[in-house]
């Protein structure tokens, strides 16, 4: 199952050429790009994990592409995205994120069904990877 | 640090046909171009069917608008003849480059990485501003910015500090031009595991694998970069140009710092003039003379002088703007310059730079 997260996610992956541009454009706009990677990539994981710094003193994308390479070289079996992070007041916040890498299989998500009394029932996901400790998976 | 150059002579520049055929060197941006623009029009090149089959190179450099820069370089900046010469030989590489790219003539990336070598003060840092300049008018850099560093920027502390540090100037200076001031004290020989060699190889991984990133200029005295380079092989080989800044002749140095007094809204009077003549004269006599930045040194202490006069004298008297602009003979003639060429001849080397002004 293919998972799509954040911006274009209704696109398909984005090329080296097109991350490049939506760096840049992030850089040209003032906001610090950051490069986060997981192998937790439920939708409510947040907390994903930095590679290095917040890049918010270069000028040119070719910086956070090198950064995305060196990324890639360690991490390139988990989901990694680019954020781009707006630090002017009043937003504070991160306004744009897509995923640059992906694990070559994504096994998906499992539904769990929890009995409740009165023969109520929750329902949550679960990645069927997440039953691995983390760092052992999608391998 | 200690001036190991001193006795470093350039003949370009105190040649005074040197200096005379600078102007017809500046012309490049017209005649030249104007005789390239015929010979631009060649044919179309074999196999390809696209690309335009001629270009008006005059078109191009206008656009570019490398003229411009060229031509501020060689107004604002007083001297250095055969340093503008190297600027616009490659400025001219690189216009005629970019028309091979438009006419579909496949090369690589052109290496323009570069060295300056030259004495303190003879203009290094400014002419690797104009390069940026020039490199981005000519879409050779995309952003055109200057980060300008030295070994402390580049070299960590301890062990696995060096490749971040490093990594983090690279990433900066992407799309623009690193300037690495006195680059030979990123390798020290006495010390096998300095991190400096750590900061050189990620350097030159950078220099080699992204070449369309990011330009490389270091900088330095022309001896220790010499042996810099002997000493790091793969350095001198990713390097294109090396240009030598030659030390500035006394006239140069006395333009240099009437342009730099009419930039602060100052002038000499005329014995003012005639002071700073001896002042350059007597000055380059001494040790740890560092060209165009000793003569703003002295200015400044001249400066200090002449409104410690002012104040004095004015007493209940109304003072003139002109009054206020002029520095006069006694500001300059106050130096200590003036007293240490007595005893000329008395070691002065241990004597620091702030002395003589």
């Amino acid at each position: 199952m293919r998972l799509t997260q954040g911006c274009f996610s209704f696109l398909p992956d984005l090329t080296d050429a097109q991350i490049r541009a939506q760096a840049q454009y992030c850089i040209d706009n003032g906001w610090a790009v950051n490069l986060e990677f997981t192998d937790d990539p439920h939708p409510r994981n947040t907390y994903w994990e930095m590679w290095g710094l917040p890049m918010f003193d270069i000028k040119d994308a070719a910086a956070v592409m090198m950064e995305l390479a060196e990324c890639r070289k360690v991490y390139g079996d988990r989901y990694i995205r680019l954020s781009g992070f707006d630090s002017t007041h009043g937003w504070e916040s991160v306004r744009l994120s897509f995923l640059v890498n992906r694990p070559a299989n994504e096994p998906g998500f499992k539904l769990v069904r929890q009995e409740m009394e009165g023969r109520s029932v929750r329902y949550t996901t679960q990645a069927y990877e997440t039953d691995r400790p983390e760092g052992q998976r999608y391998r | 640090m200690t001036e190991t150059t001193r006795s470093y002579e350039h003949p370009g520049i105190t040649d005074p046909v040197a200096d005379e055929r600078a102007p017809g060197t500046l012309a490049f941006a017209k005649p030249t171009i104007a005789a390239a623009a015929a010979t631009a029009t060649v044919g179309k090149p074999a196999g390809s069917d696209s690309p335009p089959a001629t270009v008006d190179l005059a078109k191009e450099l206008a656009e570019a608008g490398v003229e411009d820069v060229l031509r501020e370089l060689d107004e604002e900046l007083i001297g250095l003849a055969p340093v503008k010469t190297r600027i616009r030989e490659i400025a001219a590489l690189l216009l005629v480059e970019r028309v091979r790219r438009k006419l579909g003539l496949s090369s690589e990336a052109p290496t323009l990485h570069m060295s300056f070598t030259g004495n303190p003060g003879t203009g290094k840092t400014t002419v690797a501003l104009r390069m940026a300049h020039i490199l981005h008018r000519l879409g050779f850099v995309r952003k055109g910015h200057l980060v300008s560093v030295t070994r402390d920027d580049l070299v960590g502390q301890y062990i696995g500090h060096t490749a971040p540090k490093t990594k983090e100037i690279l990433k900066k200076a992407m799309g623009g031009v690193l300037f690495i001031d006195e680059a030979y004290y990123l390798y020290r020989a006495e010390n096998e595991r300095d991190y400096g060699q750590e900061a050189i190889e990620i350097l030159l991984q950078v220099m080699e694998n992204q070449r369309e990133d990011l330009v490389v200029i270091l900088a330095g005295y022309a001896d220790r970069m010499e042996k810099f380079f002997s000493s790091n092989p793969g350095f001198r080989s990713r390097i294109a140009h090396h240009i030598d800044f030659p030390d500035y002749d006394e006239g140069e140095l006395l333009e240099i710092g009437e342009m730099i007094l009419a930039k602060q809204n100052y002038k000499l009077s005329a014995s003012g003039r005639e002071a700073l003549e001896r002042y350059i004269t007597a000055r380059k006599l001494l040790p740890h003379f560092s060209n165009a930045r000793s003569i703003r040194n002295a200015l400044d202490r001249a400066r200090l002088r002449q409104a410690n006069r002012i104040v004095r004298s004015a007493g209940g008297a109304t003072i003139t703007a002109d009054d206020l602009m002029t520095i006069e003979a006694p500001d300059l003639l106050a130096s200590r310059v003036f007293g240490q060429q007595a005893a000329a001849g008395s070691p002065l080397s241990d004597e620091s730079e702030e002395t003589f002004d």
